[in-house]
């Protein structure tokens, strides 16, 4: 019989909890016993949540260094970048007559790509999705672990694995793969087409191919527990919306992600065995290759039927924790509850079918366009209903504005800022001469890169006590706030201005081209920000980790006077969550201030006289 | 309001290892589905080469075909506790099972001998990728299915509801597999 501590159990669900049997078997706590099984192989949902969570965050400062390095190229060409030596050696070439030291261009392409493939794969889905799903599925649906705890742990393992292997291409002498995160061919299904097109674009491979089989493992998980796993009374309809954002999410990967495998196995079939799916009329040299019959936009339509629910993948969790954070600290229930989850819905289904908008000058019929352009602006209309509903959520409410309710404030305001200029890049006649400029650039970034990210934030200061049993220091998490999204505004608007006047994204530099001359001072002004703006991410970092150790204990189960069930697990977390019985669910998760009530978490019965749910 | 009364625990309904199984045979299938819209795109392009199917890739499906069919029978007989009939259709479905990855691969070189390789139109690359592929799944099928056998062999002869589980999740696959090699060559035949 597992250890039962009573005193930290809930006296109501003690009694009228649901009893599975769970802490009468053995089953389970073996793999808790020793370091190695408890912290490294562990089986337990809330360490392998920490797992993700840590190593998206070592990722992200990773991506965001590299970030900076080609801002610094961007923003002032002229400057030696000799001092980056030591960490960059060749790829830093320095003149031996002046001393003057210039990032490579073969490297700079690195960089974007390596900065795109991390941030958009490991920081924003693994780290985010990863990270959040599997701490909150089990504890806000009043399940024990994930429904394979074993398949569980996979997922993250080869996710490190898929980290591995791409941490190990950007030490290669030919560098990492440098043909965009996309990774179209022939640029990388040629092995000769540039210098990280060899073994980087190989590794690339291996390693997105390790994530792909990351992503759908959790995916699986997370469906199946949510679908299968609820406590009693755990309705679909009275799920928290992070759960109803975690499921569609994991139901866009599982459908998403296969279709780019397919793509990588001709890509790697292209690369290894010479057959030519992706490959036609290449010359090199003068010399017509062999390689005919194929067609590389056939690759763009495998690649964007993954990227384009990708990206929603990357954003839906956020908005679903965003939606949480806010309900809690503004003392008010979540504004359209239901028609936030068809919202959800509603954008997981259109993500399926808008994927051509990224193709639009790449050759596709313009009459095809317009299908993909209508289903493109229709995304508009369930993201303005969420938008509406957060704004109505904050309205009237009794808001604690701590550093989780600012990042999901923030997270709203780049949601519209950046949502809007989608509604311009949606439209392929204004892509004319949009695309592939910084106008791309900033858009993106805003909508889902630093959006996302300040969903994350808001999650991580939300969620850290329940993590780690204290909290984040809230001083340094107003300054990290106030600080990034300064600094986010500051770098991404003036690309804008960029974009419209047509400055291509991606060019090392901009010497040859007189049109693009006067960008020069907004070029410096935005890598200025770009780098204040990473080194405040550094005071997020030393907060996370010195408030492990040394943040303020959290003293009571429920220190938000939060409804969801994760509040009503003891402080130490154990495993299978609840000590004896699981809690039994009467009613939603956003009773808040409801009959003088300032909040009635989800296991309460229902008074005499009740009205139920919403 | 009478909330209680409609509270229903509705787990269990299905096993949640079957429901993830069926999770990932969605992502199979669109994985599969992806490769054949791929076909279809790449078809209508133009340059395409066109070719019978050597005869062996229709006895290949009989083969699939018949040993879905033992593996269903060999759960029947394991449900209702018949020991013997459950062991001899389990390793005949398994016997099958490598009698058909071996047929695919003699239908491989004899597409080769009458000149449609791998590299040469997209076409016929095409049809080594979709078939290879697949038969990497029907391998994954015949591990599964290994295991069932040692199983079947080592462990006492004994109907629990741990191993009719488990048994379903070997036969689910095999359908799987059987299915989309179905379409697959269906698909293959009219859309050549």
């Amino acid at each position: 019989m597992a250890h039962v501590n009573y005193a930290e159990e809930d006296v109501l669900i003690r009694e009228n909890g649901f009893d599975d049997h769970f802490h009468e078997h053995h089953h389970g706590d073996k793999y808790q016993t020793n370091f190695l099984f408890h912290y490294v192989f562990s089986m337990d949902h809330k360490i392998i949540a920490r797992q993700f969570l840590i190593t998206g965050i070592i990722w992200a400062i990773i991506g965001a260094a590299m970030s900076v390095v080609f801002r610094l190229q961007l923003g002032f060409p002229e400057e030696s970048l000799a001092w980056i030596k030591p960490f960059l050696g060749k790829w830093i070439v320095v003149d031996p007559s002046t001393g003057v030291g210039k990032l490579a261009p073969e490297f700079y392409y690195a960089l974007v790509t390596m900065h795109g493939t991390i941030i958009v794969f490991f920081v924003l889905t693994a780290g985010l999705s990863g990270t959040f799903s599997n701490l909150l599925i089990p504890l806000q649906v009043g399940a024990r672990d994930m429904a394979s705890p074993f398949l569980n742990m996979l997922s993250y393992w080869f996710f490190f694995l898929a980290g591995v292997v791409m941490f190990y291409s950007l030490f290669l002498s030919t560098g990492p793969f440098s043909g965009g995160w996309v990774a179209y061919p022939p640029l990388s299904a040629l092995p000769q087409a540039s210098s990280g097109s060899g073994t980087g674009m190989t590794l690339w491979l291996v390693s997105l191919t390790l994530f792909v089989v990351s992503v759908l493992l959790g995916g699986i998980n997370y469906i199946t527990t949510i679908l299968n796993l609820r406590t009693k009374g755990m309705s679909l309809w009275r799920m928290p919306l992070p759960i109803w954002a975690f499921f569609v999410t994991a139901i866009l990967g599982l459908l998403s992600f296969p279709v780019l495998a397919s793509g990588f196995f001709m890509l790697i079939f292209d690369r290894s065995l010479g057959t030519s799916f992706f490959l036609s009329d290449i010359f090199i040299g003068g010399q017509a290759l062999d390689r005919v019959g194929g067609s590389p936009i056939l690759y763009q339509h495998l690649f964007w039927f993954l990227g384009h629910p990708e990206v929603y993948i990357i954003i839906l969790p956020a908005m679903g924790i965003v939606s949480e954070v806010m309900s809690v600290h503004a003392r008010k229930p979540i504004f359209g509850y239901r028609a936030m989850v068809y919202s959800i819905m509603a954008i997981g289904f259109l993500s399926f079918i808008v994927w051509a908008h990224h193709m639009f000058m790449a050759g596709v019929n313009p009459f095809i366009s317009n299908f993909f352009v209508i289903f493109t602006l229709i995304i508009a209309v369930p993201s303005a209903v969420k938008v509406f509903n957060w704004i109505t959520t904050l309205y009237g409410g009794n808001l604690r504005l701590n550093s989780a309710m600012l990042f999901s404030i923030g997270f709203v305001s780049l949601f519209i800022s950046g949502g809007l200029t989608g509604i311009f890049l949606g439209n392929s006649a204004i892509d004319i001469q949009m695309h592939d400029t910084y106008f791309v650039v900033a858009h993106f970034h805003i909508v889902m890169g630093v959006a996302a990210f300040f969903g994350m934030f808001a999650g991580v200061y939300h969620w850290y006590p329940k993590m780690y049993g204290r909290f984040m220091n809230e001083t340094l998490g107003k300054i990290h706030f106030w600080g990034t999204i300064i600094a986010a505004y500051a770098i991404f608007w003036p690309m804008h201005y960029q974009g419209m006047a047509g400055v291509p994204r991606r060019y090392y530099s901009f010497d040859t081209f007189d049109a693009f001359r006067h960008f020069t001072e907004m070029n410096k002004f935005i890598t200025v920000f770009a780098i204040i703006s990473f080194f405040i991410q550094l005071v997020f970092v030393i907060n996370f980790f010195y408030s492990i150790w040394y943040g303020k204990k959290m003293k009571t189960k429920n220190p938000y006077d939060a409804n969801t069930l994760e509040w009503t697990t003891p402080i130490e977390p154990i495993h299978g969550n609840w000590p004896g019985n699981l809690p039994v669910v009467h009613r939603w998760a956003y009773d808040y201030n409801k009959d003088e009530r300032e909040f009635v978490q989800q296991h309460i019965p229902l008074a005499e006289g009740e009205v139920g749910d919403h | 309001m009478q909330m209680e009364n409609t509270l229903t625990n509705k787990r269990n309904r299905i096993h949640p290892h079957k429901f993830a199984l069926w999770a990932a045979m969605a992502s199979v299938t669109m994985m599969f589905g992806a490769f054949t819209s791929a076909y279809i795109v790449k078809q209508a392009a133009g340059n395409w080469l066109e070719y019978s199917l050597p005869p062996v890739f229709y006895l290949s499906t009989i083969v699939l075909l018949l040993s879905s069919f033992t593996l269903h029978s060999s759960f029947a007989a394991f449900k209702s506790g018949g020991e013997q009939k459950y062991k001899t259709l389990l390793v005949a479905s398994l016997g099958l099972g490598i009698m058909f990855v071996v047929m695919q691969y003699m239908g491989w070189t004899e597409l080769f001998k009458i000149g449609v390789d791998l590299k040469g139109n997209v076409s016929g690359s095409f049809f080594y990728l979709l078939s290879g592929i697949h038969a990497l799944h029907v391998l994954g099928g015949i591990a599964a299915m290994t295991v069932a056998v040692i199983h079947a062999w080592s462990l006492k002869f004994n109907v629990t509801q741990k191993r009719i589980n488990r048994f379903d999740l070997v036969v689910n696959y095999w359908h799987f597999v059987d299915f989309l090699w179905i379409y697959l060559f269906i698909f293959l035949l009219i859309k050549k």
